[in-house]
């Protein structure tokens, strides 16, 4: 059974139809955080951050508090937020965004006081058309109660929030290409060292970046204190998060549970959450973390919800996405299809990713349409480990960002879990589904 | 001469205003180009290098990167239908499909009447609601094929009006007035910090 006795640190507030207003906001709690904050001295306000142990919701995992405390030695002049969600079947920050821009601007004023960053940009997806209206008017709010501009609620701190919209490239979630794109240029990830935009960042000056659903933590982390948040989960997984639940369930949606806590099975079958298959349907395979991130088989189901746990067993928990395919499903034709998309979405500077992809794309179309070969298998297999040599998890790099060794996990556990079924489409001269 | 309405150049002039750098204005800018043309201009784009102080072909260059960017002409009501992952299990490629004949274009293509484009696109993170349906980047779930042909129906008439405004995904966004930060003192405040930080590392 899932363990569903933990706080909604991040998504109580919209339990209520009216959870995006100022109004319901404020009558729930709003800013009361940020008041305590501010009575804090900024080092502190860090440290219970620390002390929460609160690891980055964006994807990759990172440790926030450690992203900061590089930081904390020398000055930084700007934080920027990474709501540009687009990593396929990941939609929570859609969700934060939409349900809750107060929550998610009071987090940023948090964030901004601990840094002692003057200038914000919240950088958001151009198709979230709603949600760059919520978080704008939640902006609009935030000045007008004194909440955000000059000397907030009397303190001597001043900060300035621009909500910046993106326009359609996947690739701008990758943070030194979200930071091209806020300055204008075409979405290209820069060459790394530095690893960090701390270093250099946007206009070449020490940035901060940070996910949605990270800032929108912090209220609940300032108000009851970084150990209470560090308390709930296991191991480096600490406090809950928000899973968004998709493909062939009862119950898509998304999910705040405790971190390790709940496995797999808990997430797609328990009843308060993903309520099962469709009846007669057993899973096949499970997506955890996005596309980006190799496959799960039935077998481990069982595993936690967890950063390290999933790590273990050589995938990723990622942006929090989980996709569940059933038996009734075409492996070949999900795998094509999520190879089509980073062929589509690769900035095309790097030549594993922007030839390989493509090769990949044209081979895997042909198996599941028609003309595939039994030797594409192992020329697939090649092509994935020209991009990332070794097939290990996490990947090789050959590329400037991650996107290029991301392409291989669809490829490379869908041939790995499956080789019948492709055997089956070179047999029967395309998809035996259609 | 202004090539924005009015309201437009004030808008854009305010945008510009924000950012410590022209520049970074180039993507709301170009969203305000597609609110009063529908796509990016020639007129529009040398606007958006007059007010980022770039030229025409680095506007140009920048836009095409970006998918939400048209660089022709396209219909009132942009369709998109995402194919990934999550929207292929529920049946998005049959109602891309689907659309393409109710719409009588091509993926990609405009409707003769000039009132439809439609395209695939990728994930457009609502994917509880697969598949995944957007008009103007407004979602409008409609997951099966005949709620489609409804809402084909309803936009024709004009009854989303409400709900599905015309293009630009800032058409309904407004900085509003308010306590600001001056950027002058913004700036200097980064100038201090800058100099704190400097002396600091100078010292070891």
């Amino acid at each position: 059974m899932a363990v569903l006795s933990a706080p909604r640190i991040v998504s109580a507030r919209a339990e209520y139809e009216d959870s995006h207003t100022l109004a319901r906001f404020l009558a729930t709690g709003g800013n009361e955080a940020l008041r305590k904050a501010l009575t804090m001295h900024p080092e502190a306000v860090g440290a219970e951050v620390d002390a929460a142990s609160l690891l980055g919701r964006g994807g990759a995992g990172f440790p926030a508090g450690r992203k900061w405390s590089m930081l904390r030695k020398s000055a930084i002049s700007y934080l920027v937020v990474n709501g540009d969600e687009s990593e396929p079947a990941t939609f929570k920050d859609h969700f934060l965004v939409e349900r809750d821009p107060h929550q998610l601007v009071e987090g940023v004023t948090i964030a901004a006081y601990a840094l002692q960053v003057s200038q914000v940009f919240i950088f958001l997806r151009g198709e979230f058309a709603l949600g760059l209206e919520r978080v704008q008017q939640a902006v609009n709010d935030a000045y007008e109660t004194g909440a955000l501009g000059n000397k907030i609620f009397g303190s001597n701190f001043s900060l300035d929030v621009v909500v910046h919209p993106g326009a359609g490239a996947y690739i701008c979630g990758e943070e030194t290409s979200l930071i091209e794109a806020l300055e204008g240029k075409r979405g290209f990830p820069r060459i790394k060292p530095p690893f960090f935009p701390a270093v250099t960042g946007l206009y070449g000056e020490p940035t901060v970046v940070n996910n949605v659903e990270t800032m929108s933590n912090l209220p609940w982390i300032v108000l009851n204190g970084g150990a209470a948040f560090a308390a709930l989960g296991q191991g480096r997984s600490t406090g809950t998060r928000l899973f968004a639940l998709a493909g062939q369930v009862n119950r898509p949606g998304v999910y705040e549970i405790e971190m390790a806590k709940n496995t797999f099975r808990d997430l797609i079958f328990d009843p308060a959450l993903g309520g099962g298959l469709a009846p007669g349907r057993s899973v096949k395979a499970i997506i955890p973390g996005g596309v980006s991130a190799p496959w799960f088989s039935p077998q481990q189901l069982d595993v936690p919800l967890g950063q390290d746990e999933v790590a273990e067993q050589g995938s990723m928990l990622g942006s929090g996405s989980v996709v569940v395919l059933d038996d009734s499903s075409c492996v070949v034709r999900a795998a094509w299809r999520i190879t089509k998309f980073f062929s589509r979405e690769s900035c095309g500077q790097c030549t594993p990713c922007r030839e390989g992809s493509g090769w990949i794309e044209r081979a895997m179309y042909r198996l599941e349409h028609g003309g595939g070969r039994e030797e594409d298998l192992e020329l697939l297999l090649d092509l994935c480990d020209n991009i990332a040599p070794g097939l290990t998890w996490p990947p090789q790099q050959t590329t400037i960002c991650v996107l290029g060794p991301s392409i291989p996990s669809s490829v490379n556990s869908a041939i790995t879990m499956f080789r019948d079924d492709f055997l089956a489409h070179v047999r029967h001269g395309g998809c035996p589904h259609d | 001469m202004s090539h924005f309405r009015v309201e437009l150049r004030q808008r854009a002039e305010e945008l510009v205003a924000l950012y410590p750098r022209k520049r970074s204005a180039m993507l709301p800018l170009l969203h305000l180009v597609q609110e009063q043309d529908g796509y990016l201009s020639e007129a529009g784009i040398a606007e958006v290098a007059e007010l980022t102080g770039t030229s025409p072909a680095d506007v140009r260059g920048t836009a095409a990167f970006y998918d939400m960017f048209h660089l022709e002409p396209v219909g009132k009501y942009v369709v998109g239908i995402c194919t990934n992952v999550a929207c292929l299990l529920a049946g998005g490629q049959e109602l891309l499909e689907h659309a393409s004949e109710t719409l009588g274009c091509a993926v990609g293509a405009t409707s003769d009447d000039h009132l439809f484009t439609l395209e695939e696109t990728e994930c457009l993170a609502d994917c509880d609601r697969a598949p995944c349906v957007q008009v103007n980047h407004r979602y409008v779930r409609t997951t099966t094929a005949p709620d489609f042909d409804a809402m084909i129906a309803d936009l024709r008439e004009g009854r989303l009006d409400a709900d599905v405004p015309a293009h630009g995904t800032l058409i309904r966004v407004r900085r509003s007035g308010g306590l600001r930060v001056s950027r002058e003192e913004l700036a200097a405040e980064r100038a201090s910090a800058r100099a704190e930080r400097e002396a600091r590392e100078a010292k070891g």
